[in-house]
């Protein structure tokens, strides 16, 4: 047989675990009180949830007049914000579900902490438009129920509707996705946890879950159409958001190309996010032997690809400008390339198109720090293009005589630092109250398992499973 | 209803699957197997159905978007009918946008219910386990032994080349493993 074990693939978990090592190692973060390193980066996030807060509860107090908006920048950094969140979520989903169909095993190591980064992504981008109402305690208008205006019912012909239920339905299936994948999880923690309120916790989260395997088939049933529904779900979502520029007559937003061109920048910049949080969790939580260079290489090829499909949509948008022969069209686009934004233009190809070309070498994608520059840099670049498109395609409208600028008050930036806060402050808390690692997948993956050899004719151990691991290993 | 199980446990994934696999086709009654994973092939190895929550998140997933498609016509056709832009009363294809996010809602929360509830899931149940480390990383093969063509020896014979970690006997009051 070893032939056949020489032709399969490297283990996708280093270091020859056992499922109980995998059980001790995921769940030492919790275990433990958090470090100084934990504290450090806690704090801060903490910090700038508490600004944001303030300047939301100001702006909210105040009007939307506290921000930098006006007749003709009717959407700026707000809108941005909204659509780079959101975007931001979609790599969690495509890791999840599309990844999980696809039968990708090594997304197992990663799927749990990109499903929560989904979770609160889509928690930052929510805030946006309901802030962005100017009186968000009317948000509950958007909901279709009986009211005393007549019934006067919502319009369901406009994408802004179609938006309200396309990230309630996003952020629904999200959470209960990954709850689902939770549960198994979260009972391997109550079973090791002392009596006590956090035991008690656990059992109520965990609803009995006692391994049964015909629950454990069930169970996989499930996992695979919620997957088979996050699918098209995730790709609906972001046409959605790009519907709602589309649709509009505004030159530069007008386009056919949006909807793929909106989901594969949205799975980029998700990826870079991952990436992001990623190569510092591993680091910090000692969990290099599970999140392995491996693992951050397959998702910086994902990046590099999703980034050429960006720069293929940049190129066709400034074709399709030129070739229409609308000088409106013409003119939104040198007016980005060239006009008073154009800095923001530049930053957008250079963060997203240039620098992920570093990902064709394997030095680079094979070098954590490395890979955490250059998605740090596409994080930039994909807010910067939401900027881009929303600001440059605005300010510069049919009638010169209404031309205006756009530059953000303190209020938005600080709104924009609290959306951060939030982010950091959720996924931090997660990393020291959930296994940030599928606990269960995991083991399902392990080397250990797999002796490919009939458990009949196989040779009696003497020292556990160790031989066939380290045939493969 | 009391009855008598052996509880056999092992360590290896592939001990649990040939184990189980060689008692059912002996003729044996599995009670219920237990694994702190999803074990692939195991279903078959215990000869069990596939699930039919596929078809609840099917006909969820249609209700769903039937009653969606229906109120949507029903207040921009028929309650309060408002011209936007122009736009037919009856805009069906601009209804689909949410026709499928309601569909996809439907499906999948309704699947999640449904699975807890065939699968007796709830919140503060408590777990009753067959091994403290079930959850862990022992797999658990219980073997009905109040069935009539239970014989010690030859399941002792079936189970030899699997090594074996622990068997015990256990009296059950039927709650497990039914079903």
């Amino acid at each position: 047989m070893a032939s056949v074990s020489q032709t399969l693939r490297p283990p996708l978990v280093a270091g020859d675990k056992r499922p109980a090592e995998v059980t001790r190692d995921i769940c030492a973060a919790l275990d433990r009180r958090p470090g100084a390193g934990w504290w450090a980066m806690f704090l801060p996030a903490f910090a700038l949830l508490l600004l944001g807060v303030t300047a939301v509860t100001y702006e909210i107090a105040t009007g939307i007049g506290t921000w930098g908006l006006n007749r003709t920048v009717g959407w700026a950094f707000d809108i941005t914000n909204f659509v780079f969140w959101i975007g931001i979520g979609h790599a969690g989903t495509l890791i999840s579900a599309i990844l999980f169909l696809l039968r990708q095993r090594w997304r197992t190591s990663v799927n749990r902490s990109a499903e929560a980064m989904t979770i609160f992504a889509v928690l930052c981008a929510g805030m946006f438009p309901v802030i962005h109402l100017g009186r968000p305690w009317f948000a509950y208008w958007m909901l279709p129920y009986p009211n005393a205006r007549g019934s006067l019912w919502i319009n369901f012909r406009s994408p802004l509707v179609w938006d309200f239920f396309a990230i309630l339905t996003y952020f629904t299936i999200s959470l209960v996705f990954w709850y689902v994948g939770l549960i198994p999880d979260l009972a391997t923690i109550r079973d090791r946890t002392k009596p006590g309120l956090r035991r008690r916790v656990l059992e109520i989260l965990s609803l009995g879950w006692d391994g049964s395997y015909r629950t454990w088939q069930r169970y996989e049933t499930v996992y695979k159409l919620l997957a088979g529904l996050a699918t098209p779900l995730v790709i609906s979502v972001h046409t959605i958001v790009s519907w709602d520029f589309a649709t509009a007559v505004i030159p530069g937003w007008h386009t056919t190309i949006f909807p793929p061109y909106f989901v594969a920048g949205a799975i980029f910049s998700g990826m870079a996010m991952v990436l992001t949080l990623m190569t510092v969790a591993r680091k910090a939580m000692g969990l290099e032997d599970y999140i392995t260079v491996a693992h951050i290489d397959k998702m910086a090829k994902v990046t590099l690809a999703t980034s050429l499909m960006v720069g293929l949509s940049y190129l066709t948008e400034f074709f399709t400008a030129f070739y229409s022969g609308n000088q409106y069209e013409e003119f939104v686009f040198l007016n980005r390339a060239l006009g008073p934004f154009a800095w923001g233009y530049w930053i957008m190809l250079a963060c997203n198109v240039g620098i992920p070309q570093l990902f064709w070498f394997r030095k680079v994608r094979w070098n954590p720090f490395l890979v955490f520059i250059v998605s740090v840099f596409v994080n930039i670049g994909m807010w910067f293009e939401r900027f881009v498109i929303i600001v440059t395609s605005l300010h510069r409208d049919f009638l010169p005589s209404s031309w205006a600028g756009y530059a953000p008050t303190s209020i938005e930036l600080a709104t924009l630092a609290g959306s951060f806060g939030l982010f950091f402050t959720c996924f931090l808390l997660f990393c020291r109250f959930v296994p940030v690692i599928a606990i269960s997948e995991v083991k399902g993956v392990l080397s250990v398992g797999r002796s490919r050899q009939p458990a009949g004719r196989r040779p009696l151990r003497s020292g556990g499973a160790t031989e066939e691991a380290s045939v493969l290993g | 209803m009391s009855r008598r199980t052996l509880v056999t446990v092992f360590d290896h994934e592939d001990d649990i699957l040939g184990a189980t696999r060689a008692i059912r086709e002996a003729g044996f009654r599995i009670a219920d197997v237990y694994a702190p994973y999803a074990v692939h092939g195991l279903d078959k190895a215990m000869g069990l159905q596939p699930s039919k929550l596929p078809w609840v998140c099917f006909v969820l997933g249609l209700v769903g978007a039937a009653l969606k498609v229906w109120f949507e016509f029903w207040t921009t056709a028929q309650d309060w009918p408002i011209n936007v832009g122009g736009k037919p009363w009856n805009s069906l294809p601009a209804f689909v946008p949410v026709t499928f996010e309601v569909m996809v809602l439907f499906a999948g929360v309704s699947t999640v219910f449904a699975f807890f509830l065939v699968s007796r899931l709830w919140p503060g149940k408590r777990a009753v386990l067959a091994d403290p480390h079930v959850t862990d990383d022992r797999f658990i093969l219980i073997i009905d032994q109040s069935d009539a063509a239970f014989d010690p020896v030859k399941v002792e014979r079936l189970l030899e080349p699997y090594h074996v970690v622990r068997v015990e006997e256990r009296e059950e009051s039927g709650e497990g493993g039914a079903g």
